[in-house]
């Protein structure tokens, strides 16, 4: 067990570091300095400016310095927004994404497992289609559309959430509803696939044939077998919820993570994506990873860190 | 009782043998992928799928030259207007017409999605193939590098590049294969592994087949149905991400038209003429949910066990 922790620990590192590198590489490759864009800026206020943000020294060294303020999760100033470092943007930021983002997810846990399970109990009847035409409708209509679509029609024609901002639990309603539709119809076609399965197993067979109760069998036998292939769809979960942020927060103007990081990439400001980038990054290895380890110890068929049999 | 009133002697004869005939088989044959095929037809959904495939394929085609206006041209008299007559689908902020731009922008959505997915397709069978065939330290190093780009957010990475290399189709096309392949390499070498302990495989070696002809002739033919779900299931995948990059700005650049800088471009006056987003968005739904439903079909006929 310490072992394969240790060992995931040790890719997720990998992975980590490959995407600052790569992402510190590609901002120095950027056309254009962060200061280009500056009206008439005069040659000595660039230079200096250039000089008090490293900008003059040798890559290698401007790499080093980098890997140590990430390290020290010191991840400088921003360029655009001057005397704001992007650990107050973070910090600013980030709770507002968190409490969308488990809204989300809770959204799209709870109902995409409530359709997959009616879907199954009342295999190819109307129920079953309703649900299936629900999830194939979330699979096909994209976050941002859908976002807009909810925004036109329950805000600004019907009036019954607000438009935009972040200020109540109902100005969350429509961003978090657009958020989890998605991840809810696959969780939704997820569930009734492997519950479909696991009412063919002989224990369920044998678990109505003793005469126990259909609720008890759902409850008990059904669901937490079924549930599998959802808890391993968790980390993508995540990862969808997330990178939907950047358009969602941007339709519904609530200054979350993805606002800032949007904002930061239409202006160009390269110290904010690459921290933002690193933060995410971070965000997301660490979740599947949990994710992971979730997975071995909801189902104890699973042995984390036994040698995987091919 | 006298038997012999019922059995004559003529009633007895002997059956004049049918030669060959009785080994001949009457009716055609059913093979795997007619079974396939038979299955996929009868689902309805799928069908469907196909025939909005193909016609979106048509349009895209011959859809520009219809309407008779161009997807560039402005009109600066005639903007904002309203479906009618005279633009089927109405005209944008600049007085372009909708109907020429969207069958426009279908061909580079349907371009996108369809390169990502080939070019994933090649990398991962190739890498997917190799791993799983050789196995053993091969397998393991190969694996290992694709877990850590698997890592890797696919956005965040697609992002970054379009950010900083020019804006354009082959960006986007470079940007969306750099880790989508990893997919198709996991399940290409699942599937290898499996099939690689088959009798056939054996036989072809006995036979003195080599390594690159046993991947190409066996292995790789084996693989073809999941391989092409996921390929089907990629599609979507790429042209829902270009329609995202576009609506973050860093789609394709003007003139250029793609359904995803449409709608964006159709967001700003959406609630004074909704028609400038509709279309384009109508047509990503449309194409996703055709691509979703024919991988599913495509899956579900392609499964021997046949649980519907």
């Amino acid at each position: 067990m310490i072992r394969f922790l240790l060992k995931r620990f040790g890719y997720m590192l990998l992975s980590f570091i490959i995407i600052i590198s790569l992402t510190f590489f590609l901002m120095k490759l950027a056309p254009g300095g962060p200061f280009t864009s500056e009206e008439n800026l005069p040659k000595e206020i660039e230079e200096k400016l250039n000089e008090t943000y490293g900008l003059n020294d040798p890559w290698y060294k401007q790499y080093a310095n980098y890997l140590g303020s990430i390290a020290k999760w010191d991840l400088g100033d921003s360029f655009k927004s001057r005397g704001q470092s992007i650990n107050d943007i973070i910090n600013r930021s980030f709770p507002i994404s968190l409490i969308l983002g488990f809204e989300a997810i809770l959204i799209a846990l709870s109902l995409g497992v409530l359709l997959g399970v009616i879907g199954a109990l009342r295999h190819n009847k109307a129920p079953d289609y309703v649900a299936m035409s629900v999830a194939i409708f979330g699979i096909s209509v994209p976050s941002f559309i859908l976002a807009t679509v909810l925004q036109y029609v329950f805000a600004l024609k019907l009036g019954w959430f607000p438009v935009a901002r972040f200020e109540s639990f109902t100005h969350t309603i429509l961003p978090a509803l657009a958020l989890s539709f998605m991840p809810m119809a696959f969780i939704a076609r997820l569930m009734r696939t492997s519950m479909l399965e696991v009412m063919n197993q002989d224990y369920v067979k044998m678990a109505k044939a003793k005469g126990m109760q259909s609720k008890v069998v759902v409850f008990r036998h059904l669901l937490r077998n079924a549930i599998m292939p959802v808890v391993s769809f968790l980390g993508p979960l995540v990862v969808q919820i997330l990178t939907g942020s950047f358009i969602i927060e941007n339709i519904f103007g609530i200054p979350g993570l993805g606002f800032e990081y949007l904002t930061s990439i239409t202006n160009r400001d390269y110290t904010a994506i690459m921290g933002i980038t690193a933060f995410f990054s971070i965000l997301l290895l660490v979740s599947i990873l949990l994710v992971d380890l979730l997975y071995g110890f909801i189902d104890p068929r699973i042995k984390v860190g036994k040698k995987e049999a091919h | 009782m006298d038997q012999k009133e019922y059995f004559s002697k003529d009633s007895f004869q002997p059956i004049t043998v049918l030669s060959n005939k009785e080994e001949e088989i009457q009716r055609p044959q059913r093979t795997y992928l007619s079974d396939v095929i038979r299955r996929f037809k009868k689902n309805k959904l799928a069908m469907f799928g196909i025939v909005v495939i193909v016609l979106l394929a048509i349009l895209s085609i011959f859809g520009p030259k219809i309407s008779g206006y161009d997807y560039f041209t402005n009109d600066l008299s005639n903007n904002n207007k309203p479906p009618s007559g005279e633009h089927w689908f109405g005209t944008d902020s600049l007085g372009r017409d909708i109907f020429s731009r969207t069958w426009y922008g279908a061909r580079i959505s349907l371009f996108i999605g369809i390169a990502a997915a080939l070019i994933d397709l090649v990398i991962g069978v190739i890498w997917g193939a190799t791993a799983g065939y050789f196995g053993g330290r091969v397998d393991e190093y190969m694996m290992r590098i694709a877990d850590i780009l698997y890592g890797i957010p696919y956005l965040l990475v697609v992002i970054l590049l379009m950010i900083v290399l020019p804006q354009g189709l082959l960006t986007m096309i470079i940007a969306m294969s750099l880790t989508g392949w990893i997919n198709m390499a996991r399940i290409v070498r699942g599937q290898v592994l499996q099939i690689k302990l088959s009798e056939f495989v054996l036989a072809a070696r006995t036979l003195g087949s080599n390594n690159i002809k046993i991947m190409i002739r066996h292995l790789i033919p084996n693989t073809m149905g999941p391989i092409l779900v996921t390929l089907t299931l990629t599609i979507p995948t790429a042209i829902f991400t270009e329609a995202f990059l576009s609506y973050l700005g860093l789609g394709v650049p003007a003139p250029l038209a793609s359904w995803g800088t449409m709608s964006s471009e159709g967001l700003p006056s959406l609630v004074y003429y909704p028609w400038i987003l509709f279309f384009p968005a109508f047509f990503i739904c449309l194409v996703m949910m055709a691509f979703n439903v024919v991988g599913d079909g495509l899956s579900d006929a392609l499964d021997p066990k046949e649980k519907r």
